[in-house]
C-alpha cells in the first residue's frame, strides 16, 4: 500500500477526448519522448494531488489491444509491464457499446481501472442517459461521468484515480462469460497452472484467453517464461482447431462476438435512451462537406485557406520577426573582432556563416506556429478523416493512402510547403507501406526553399513564358510525386505491412483554443530542439569545405599588393587635406567599419525622426568621421569623402575576388571540378555544382552561394544580370534540367532527420538522401542531353517533359496494387 | 450478398466476416460483427470508400475490403 510514487496511466479509443482529459489534469507539465526503439510517441505528464506526485503517461488511442498494431502493442506491453497504480480508460459515453469492447480487455488484464465516461454532455444532447450505479455494479470497477472539455468532474476523477490506487485490487475480478469458449479456457489454464514466471507475472485469465486467440504476443511470452513452452503451445493449437471444427468459427472471433454481446447487455442495463436518437448534427453537416459536388469544393476551399493563412500570411509575419533575427545577427557582429581590409578573423566568418544559417530556419517560426495551430485545428474539428474520405481513391491507386492528404498539402502540393512538418504529420498514416511511401516523396513536392532558384532561373531565361514557366513547376512535382510513389510501394516498399483503410468518422468538434495553441506550441518547440542542433553542426562542415584550404601566400601577397595600391592612391589623392591626417593608418580601417554601420543604420531607419536620431548617435560616436560621412558644404571633407568612397567600392571588390577564389579553391569547389565530367550531361558546370552541394544544409544558399560565384562588376547590378553575363553558354535547356534537378533535390537536414525520427532507422533517412539524387542527375540528363539531341527548345523540352511525366502517372494509376 | 455491393441509404444484417487474420481482426474491433445491423451512408465523392453507420458511430471502409463482409437485407 502506499507506493512511492503513483503512476497513472491514461487508456482508449481514438476519438473519445483521451488528450483533452490528460491536458486537463496535467495542465502544462508534459513530455514528450517515443517508446523504447519505436516511432510511437510516449506522452507523459504529471500533477500533484495531497502533496503527492502523480506521473500520468497517456497510451496511444487504440480501439483493441491485439497484436496487429503497433500502438496496440505498445499499448498493452506498457501495461503489462510498467504496472501502473491505476488506468483511467477514457470512454464515449455517447457511445458506450463500442467503448465497453476496450474496457473488458482492459478488465481481462486484471489492472486497477478507473472507467471515465466521458463527453456526458454529448451524450446527454443526444438523450442518452447513463445510470452510472447500475454500470459500477456490472462492471465492479469505479466509473466516473465527466465532461471534460467543459470543466466538468475533473475534481471526482482525481478523487477516484487517488481512491483506486490505495485500494487492494479486487478478489472477485470481472469476467466475461464466453460460452462455449470456456470449456477450453479452463483447459488451458489448467495447463498453465502453477507455471512459474508465466503463472506469476501474468495475469492468468488474460493469458488463457489471449493463446485461445492466436495472439503472437502471447505465445511470445510462453516460450520465453515457460518450461515446456512448444508442449503447451501444440496443446493451444490443437484446442483452438477443435473449438474452430466444433463452432465453425474462429475462437478469436467468438471471443470478440462475445464481448460485443456481453457489452449490448450491460448497456441496456444501464443505458436509459429517451427517445429514438435523431440524425446526429455531424451526419447532417456531413451531407454538405462530403457531398459530390461540394465536397470537393469545400475541400479546395480549406486548402487554399491552409495555404493562404500559413505561407502567405506567415511570410508577411516574417517581416515583423526579420528585423528581430537581424539584430541578432548584428548584436553577435558587435561583439566579434572587427574585418581587416582584406583579411577577414576566422571566429569572425564562422561565428557569422552560424548565425545566418541558424536564422535562415528560425525565420520559418512564424509559418510553422501558424500551420501547426491549423493543423491542430483540423485534427481537432474532425475534418481531417473527411479529407482522408474524399482523397483515398485517387491516392490509393499510387500506393498512397486518404491520410497522405495533409502531409501533401503541408509539403507543397502546389507551390510553398515545407517538407518538416509534412514529413512530422505522417505519423497519423496508419498503413505503414502507405506511410513510408508518402514520407520519402513528400521532399519531391515544392518547398519554400526551393522557390528563389526557379525566380531567377525563370527571370533569366523563360521571360516570355513567366507564368508558364512557374506552373509548369508548381504542378511537375506532384506529377513526379504519384508514380514514384507507386514504384517505392512495389519495390523497396514491398514488405512494408499494409493495413486496411477502416476509419472512424469522428463527430465534429470546436477546437479549444488552449488545446490549439498548445499543440502549436509543442511542435514549434519540438522542431527547435531537435532540428537546430543538427543544422548548426552541418552548417560548420560546409563552411569548413567552403573555406578551406584558402588561398595560397602567393595569391594572398597578390592580394596585400592590390590592397597597398589602393591605399596609396588614396593617400595620394587626399594630401594636404586638412582630414587626412584623421585616416591615417589604423583609421582608416576605423573609417571602413564606421561607414559600413553608418550605412546599415541608415537603410534600417524608418521615418525621419529615426533618421535624425542617427546622425546624432554616429555625429557623437566620431564627429570627425561624421563630417566625412556627411560633408554638406565642407569642401575639403567632401573630397575626402569622394576618395574614401572609391577605396570603399575598391575593397568591396577585392573581398567579393577573394571570396570567389576561395570558394574555387575550396574542397567543396574542387568536388565541383571534378564532378563536371559526369554533371556536363545534365548541363551543370562546376559552379552550379557547387552551388547545389552547398545547399545541402538549407536549400535557401543555393541562390546566396551563386551571388558569390558570379561576381559584381558594378554597383547594384542584380545576380540575375551577373549570371547572364558570367554564364554565356547558358541556355534554358540548361535552366530547366537546373530547376528540375532543384525539384527533386534531396531532403534538407532538418527533413532528414524528420525522416530519420517517422521511420525510426538512419538507413531509411540515407535512402531518401540518395534516391533523390540518383532521379534528379536521371531527369536533368534527360532533358538536357535528350533536349540536345532532338534539338528541343527550353520550352519544346518543357511540354515534351510534362507531356511523358503526365503519360507516366496516368500509366501508373491503371496498374493495379499488390 | 457482401457490403460492398450496397448502395448508399440501405440498412442490413452482418451475417459474417470472410476475411483473414488483420482486417477480420480490424472489422471486429472498430464494431462490425455478426449480428449487427448497420446502414450505408454514403460513398465518397470519388466513390471510394463508403461510409457506414452502426449504432450512432460512423465508419469508412473501402469497397474491396467490404467485399468480406457477408449480410442480408
Amino acid at each position: 500500500m502506499g507506493r512511492e510514487k503513483t503512476l497513472v496511466a491514461l487508456a482508449g479509443q481514438p476519438n473519445t477526448g483521451k488528450s483533452t482529459v490528460f491536458n486537463a489534469i496535467t495542465g502544462a507539465s508534459q513530455h514528450v519522448a517515443n517508446y523504447p526503439g519505436v516511432t510511437v510517441e510516449k506522452m507523459t505528464g504529471s500533477y500533484r494531488y495531497d502533496g503527492a506526485k502523480v506521473e500520468v503517461v497517456d497510451l496511444p488511442g487504440t480501439y483493441s489491444l491485439t497484436s496487429y498494431s503497433l500502438e496496440e502493442r505498445v499499448s498493452r506491453d506498457f501495461l503489462l509491464h510498467e504496472e501502473p497504480s491505476v488506468v483511467v480508460n477514457v470512454a464515449d459515453a455517447s457511445n458506450l457499446k463500442r467503448n465497453l469492447y476496450l474496457t473488458f480487455q482492459l478488465l481481462e488484464m486484471q489492472v486497477p481501472l478507473v472507467l471515465d465516461l466521458n463527453m456526458m454532455d454529448v451524450a446527454k444532447r443526444r438523450g442518452i442517459e447513463i445510470d452510472v450505479k447500475e454500470l459500477e455494479k456490472q462492471l465492479g470497477t469505479t466509473v466516473v461521468p465527466t465532461a471534460i472539455r467543459n470543466g466538468t468532474g475533473k475534481k471526482e476523477l482525481l478523487k477516484s484515480i487517488h481512491a483506486v490506487s490505495l485500494s487492494e485490487r479486487p478478489s472477485e475480478p470481472f469476467r466475461i462469460d464466453y460460452g462455449p469458449l470456456e470449456s477450453f479456457l479452463t483447459e488451458i489454464e489448467g495447463e498453465l497452472s502453477g507455471n512459474g514466471a508465466l503463472w506469476a507475472n501474468y495475469p492468468p485469465r488474460w493469458l488463457t484467453v489471449k493463446l485461445m486467440e492466436g495472439d503472437d504476443e502471447a505465445r511470445r511470452l510462453v516460450r520465453k517464461n515457460h518450461s515446456n513452452p512448444e508442449l503447451l503451445l501444440a496443446f493451444v493449437e490443437k484446442k483452438r482447431q477443435a473449438f474452430e471444427s466444433e463452432h465453425a468459427e474462429k475462437p478469436e472471433r467468438h471471443v470478440a462476438f462475445r464481448r460485443y454481446h456481453v457489452a449490448d447487455d450491460i448497456t441496456k442495463a444501464s443505458l436509459k435512451p429517451k427517445a429514438a436518437s435523431s440524425q446526429p448534427l455531424s451526419d447532417k453537416a456531413d451531407q454538405f462537406i462530403c457531398n459530390r459536388f461540394l465536397g470537393p469544393l469545400i475541400l479546395v476551399g480549406v486548402i487554399y485557406l491552409l495555404y493562404y493563412l500559413s505561407i502567405v500570411q506567415g511570410y508577411n509575419l516574417t517581416n515583423y520577426t526579420w528585423p528581430l533575427l537581424a539584430k541578432l545577427r548584428s548584436l553577435t557582429e558587435s561583439i566579434l573582432p572587427n574585418p581587416g581590409f582584406i583579411e577577414e578573423p576566422l571566429i569572425r566568418s564562422l561565428t557569422l556563416w552560424f548565425v545566418d544559417s541558424i536564422n535562415a530556419l528560425l525565420n520559418y517560426i512564424p509559418i510553422f506556429f501558424i500551420l501547426f495551430g491549423l493543423i491542430a485545428i483540423l485534427e481537432d474539428s474532425g475534418y481531417m478523416p473527411r479529407m482522408a474520405f474524399m482523397l483515398d481513391r485517387l491516392f490509393n491507386k499510387f500506393g498512397l493512402h486518404g491520410q497522405s492528404t495533409l502531409p501533401m498539402v503541408l509539403g507543397g502540393i502546389y507551390v510553398g510547403g515545407c517538407a518538416v512538418p509534412a514529413v512530422m504529420s505522417c505519423k497519423g498514416i496508419p498503413d505503414e507501406r502507405a506511410r513510408f511511401a508518402t514520407i520519402l516523396t513528400i521532399p519531391m513536392l515544392n518547398c519554400l526553399a526551393k522557390v528563389p532558384l526557379y525566380v531567377l532561373l525563370i527571370n533569366i531565361y523563360f521571360v516570355g513564358h513567366k507564368g508558364l514557366a512557374m506552373f509548369f513547376i508548381s504542378t511537375i512535382t506532384l506529377l513526379m510525386v504519384l508514380p514514384v510513389a507507386k514504384i517505392l510501394t512495389r519495390t523497396v516498399l514491398k514488405k512494408k505491412e499494409t493495413s486496411p483503410f477502416i476509419m472512424e468518422m469522428p463527430p465534429y468538434h470546436v477546437p479549444t483554443i488552449r488545446g490549439v495553441l498548445g499543440r502549436a506550441t509543442e511542435r514549434v518547440w519540438l522542431f527547435i530542439r531537435k532540428i537546430i542542433t543538427i543544422v548548426a553542426v552541418i552548417a560548420i562542415i560546409i563552411f569548413v569545405l567552403l573555406q578551406f584550404p584558402g588561398l595560397s601566400n602567393e595569391r594572398k601577397a597578390y592580394y596585400s599588393t592590390q590592397k597597398d595600391l589602393v591605399t596609396a592612391n588614396f593617400y595620394k589623392k587626399i594630401e594636404g587635406n586638412p582630414y587626412a591626417e584623421h585616416v591615417q593608418g589604423k583609421n582608416l580601417m576605423a573609417l571602413v567599419i564606421y561607414w559600413d554601420k553608418y550605412k546599415n543604420a541608415k537603410m534600417m531607419a524608418k521615418g525621419k525622426d529615426a533618421a535624425k536620431a542617427i546622425n546624432e548617435r554616429f555625429k557623437e560616436e566620431n564627429p570627425i568621421f561624421f563630417k566625412i560621412a556627411q560633408p554638406k558644404k565642407d569642401k575639403d571633407a567632401k573630397k575626402l569623402n569622394r576618395a574614401f568612397k572609391k577605396v570603399f567600392s575598391a575593397r568591396k571588390k577585392l573581398l567579393r575576388e577573394i571570396k570567389k577564389e576561395k570558394i574555387d579553391n575550396s574542397f567543396l569547389g574542387q568536388i565541383g571540378h571534378a564532378m563536371e565530367p559526369y554533371t556536363k550531361w545534365a548541363g551543370f558546370n562546376w559552379r552550379i555544382n557547387v552551388s547545389l552541394l552547398a545547399s545541402f544544409a538549407a536549400k535557401e544558399s543555393s541562390v546566396a552561394t551563386l551571388g558569390a560565384l558570379y561576381e559584381q562588376e558594378e554597383e547594384g547590378e542584380s545576380l540575375e544580370t551577373r549570371m547572364e553575363k558570367g554564364e554565356k553558354g547558358f541556355t534554358p535547356l540548361h535552366a530547366l534540367a537546373l530547376m528540375l534537378f532543384m525539384a527533386l533535390y534531396p531532403p534538407c537536414i532538418a527533413t532528414s532527420i524528420m525522416v530519420k525520427i517517422q521511420t525510426g532507422k538512419i538507413r531509411w533517412m540515407v535512402f531518401s538522401m540518395i534516391f533523390p539524387i540518383v532521379l534528379g542527375i536521371m531527369v536533368a540528363t534527360l532533358i538536357f542531353s535528350g533536349g540536345n539531341l532532338l534539338g528541343l527548345s527550353g520550352l519544346q523540352a518543357m511540354f515534351a517533359f510534362y507531356g511523358l511525366a503526365l503519360a507516366i502517372t496516368i500509366g501508373m494509376g491503371f496498374l493495379k496494387n499488390e | 450478398m457482401t457490403l460492398d455491393t450496397l448502395k448508399p441509404g440501405s440498412t442490413c444484417l452482418v451475417k459474417k466476416l470472410t476475411a483473414e487474420d488483420q482486417l477480420g481482426q480490424r472489422l471486429m474491433d472498430m464494431g462490425v460483427y455478426p449480428g449487427l445491423r448497420l446502414t450505408v451512408v454514403r460513398n465518397a465523392p470519388l466513390e471510394d470508400p463508403m461510409e457506414l453507420e452502426l449504432g450512432g458511430a460512423y465508419l469508412s471502409v473501402r469497397h474491396e475490403e467490404a467485399k468480406f463482409v457477408e449480410v442480408e437485407g
